[in-house]
């Protein structure tokens, strides 16, 4: 029993050593002076961040994607949660069409939506392809799954239409139920699925790069364009854009955490009900069919 | 009565944003993609040739070939991992389990253009790695290419690991302690306790996420762009090339590989529900 467990251990050490080895290396080379011939750095220094943070290009790059982040995930939520309100309240009937039409951008990757985003919108009525707004449209789209998942869980776990019920009978409007009584409610729900779709366009450079480029440099395309240059200032790049991800990654995990009692469970379910989805989606193409 | 249509029509308006997004911005761009890849380089003659030159060019079929060798081997040796460190995962304390559940989120997170980066300065022709084992004399890494299909290989495989292992480990809490002492208890072996039950109850989590990372893999642009440039022969570069780059401006023949790129993808869901189909009804 004892050997057995000698093994796990192995198992698990190899894997955490195998996915901690390139963020620890990156890490150790953005604060690194002299490096090559040792197995730790010579000496350290800060001067990459330094010079990182007096870099005019970066604090634009980083601006540009906040700007692209905070116009389609606000956009999303304005969106979204009326339309998703809406429909499972008053046109239930058509749950199934919204599903199938938010779920859908998950299979399709960026490089696809990407062919046809650039044939519709170079010339034509709305020759918006090159400009930030053609991005602002995709990243919709892109986080939509994401979106619908947090809102519609959070509608049904506040059981929004009980409450509209409740609160029209007693007088209101269905604005007023909506913005009093059901909004307050979820919005600690919405604020998961909005975190997880900002670190998600984060990370996009797919769309980025291929509808936008160089015309506007997010910084994804910062980086890209930086990998070839000085590799210390890129590591710099990377750690201070992959601390970001953490801490919005890390306030989803909390925020997760708080909610459910244990955070083993919470985790499991979240990963479990991702899961569910996934099939849950193939479910109904299954239903339909018979 | 009439009150409640003029309200309907009222909400139906509120609808129209979503609706104008979704066809603009997903149905409007994939039926975009369809259409424009039955018409010719011109844009006016509807043919299709774009598929034919595809099936007949040894360097687009090349470009097919890889994506999905890549895709496949990638997403085999992931789940492969994934399923003995998910298990190994169950052997530790619950704290100790969350602890490593963080870590695979953690890292999910690391890929595209900074974990090429971060691969670049470890493995790179000057990286890290390559200067250490070059002095300390290893040969085994001295024709380690870090720009060619090793390399590539390498990378899918580490943004893939943390995916496979978040999606299986959970399934793993699916098999009761109670089963094995009923197997046990039956005279079963332990061997034979993991052939009869124990892989069986995880099997549809592994064919859905091999899927899951087989799709994955096949969309990966970002990653590959990064660490090959257009030095690889993969269907997700050639496709950007195709419609994007300032050279080969071939945006109806980008479009026929995309949609091909779909089908793939629409292929391998359809092909796992299959098995999920199959593999229920032995279930029962």
């Amino acid at each position: 029993m004892k050997s057995s467990l000698t093994f796990h251990k192995v198992v698990v050490g190899i894997l955490v050593l195998y996915l901690l080895i390139p963020l620890i290396g990156t890490f150790l080379f953005s604060i690194a002076g002299k490096w090559d011939h040792t197995i730790l750095p010579e000496n350290y220094t800060m001067k990459w961040y330094i010079e990182l943070f007096q870099d005019e290009r970066f604090y634009d790059a980083f601006k540009r994607t906040l700007f692209l982040i905070v116009m389609s995930v606000g956009l999303s939520v304005v969106i979204m949660l009326p339309t998703i309100f809406i429909i499972s309240v008053y046109f239930s009937k058509w749950e199934r069409l919204l599903q199938a039409a938010a779920m859908l951008p998950y299979g399709i990757p960026p490089i696809v939506g990407a062919v046809g985003l650039i044939k519709l919108y170079s010339g034509g009525p709305i020759p918006i392809a090159g400009t930030p707004w053609i991005l602002i449209g995709a990243y919709f789209i892109t986080i939509l799954p994401f979106m619908y998942q947090g809102i519609r869980n959070s509608l049904h776990t506040v059981n929004a239409v009980q409450l509209v019920d409740a609160a029209e009978l007693l007088g209101a409007t269905k604005f007023q139920a909506f913005r009093t009584v059901v909004f307050p409610n979820i919005i600690s729900g919405i604020l998961v699925s909005t975190l997880l779709s900002v670190a998600l366009l984060f990370s996009e450079f797919a769309l980025a790069n291929l509808l936008v480029g160089g015309r506007f440099e997010t910084l994804q395309i910062y980086l890209a364009d930086k990998l070839n240059s000085s590799g210390h200032l890129t590591s710099a790049i990377v750690i201070t854009y992959y601390s970001v991800i953490l801490l919005l990654t890390g306030t989803v995990l909390k925020l997760t955490f708080r909610k459910d009692k244990g955070p083993i469970m919470s985790d499991k379910k979240r990963i479990l009900s991702f899961f569910k989805k996934i099939f849950r989606q193939k479910n109904t193409a299954l239903e339909g069919e018979n | 009565m009439r009150k409640i249509k003029k309200q309907k029509i009222y909400l139906l308006a509120l609808l129209l944003p979503f609706i104008i997004f979704v066809i603009g911005f997903e149905i409007g761009p994939l039926v975009a993609m369809i259409k424009n890849s039955f018409y010719a380089d011109d844009g006016i003659t509807v043919t299709i040739n774009q598929y034919i030159t595809i099936f007949k060019s040894k360097f687009y079929l090349s470009g097919i070939k890889n994506s999905l060798i890549i895709s496949l081997v990638s997403a085999v040796i992931s789940v492969t991992v994934a399923v003995i460190a998910a298990y190994s995962f169950t052997k530790f304390s619950s704290k100790i389990q969350n602890r490593l559940l963080m870590i695979a989120n953690m890292t999910s997170n690391f890929e595209g253009i900074p974990l090429s980066f971060s691969y670049i300065i470890l493995l790179g022709n000057n990286g890290l790695f390559t200067l250490l084992f070059a002095q300390l004399g290893w040969d085994l890494f001295a024709d380690f290419n870090l720009y060619s299909w090793t390399g590539l290989i390498l990378v899918y495989v580490y943004f893939q690991i943390p995916l496979a292992v978040m999606l299986i480990y959970p399934s793993y809490q699916g098999i009761k302690k109670q089963w094995k002492e009923a197997s046990s208890l039956l005279g079963g072996s332990k061997a034979s306790f993991w052939f009869r039950i124990g892989i069986p109850v995880l099997l549809p989590s592994i064919v859905g996420t091999f899927t899951i990372l087989f799709a994955n893999a096949m969309g990966a642009y970002a990653t590959a762009y990064a660490l090959v440039g257009s030095n690889y022969n993969l269907m997700s570069l050639q496709i950007a090339s195709l419609v994007a780059s300032d050279v080969t401006l071939k945006p109806q023949l980008g479009s026929a590989l995309g949609v091909l790129l779909a089908s793939t993808m629409i292929l391998a869901m359809w092909f796992n529900e299959r098995m999920m189909r199959r593999i229920r009804r032995d279930l029962r």
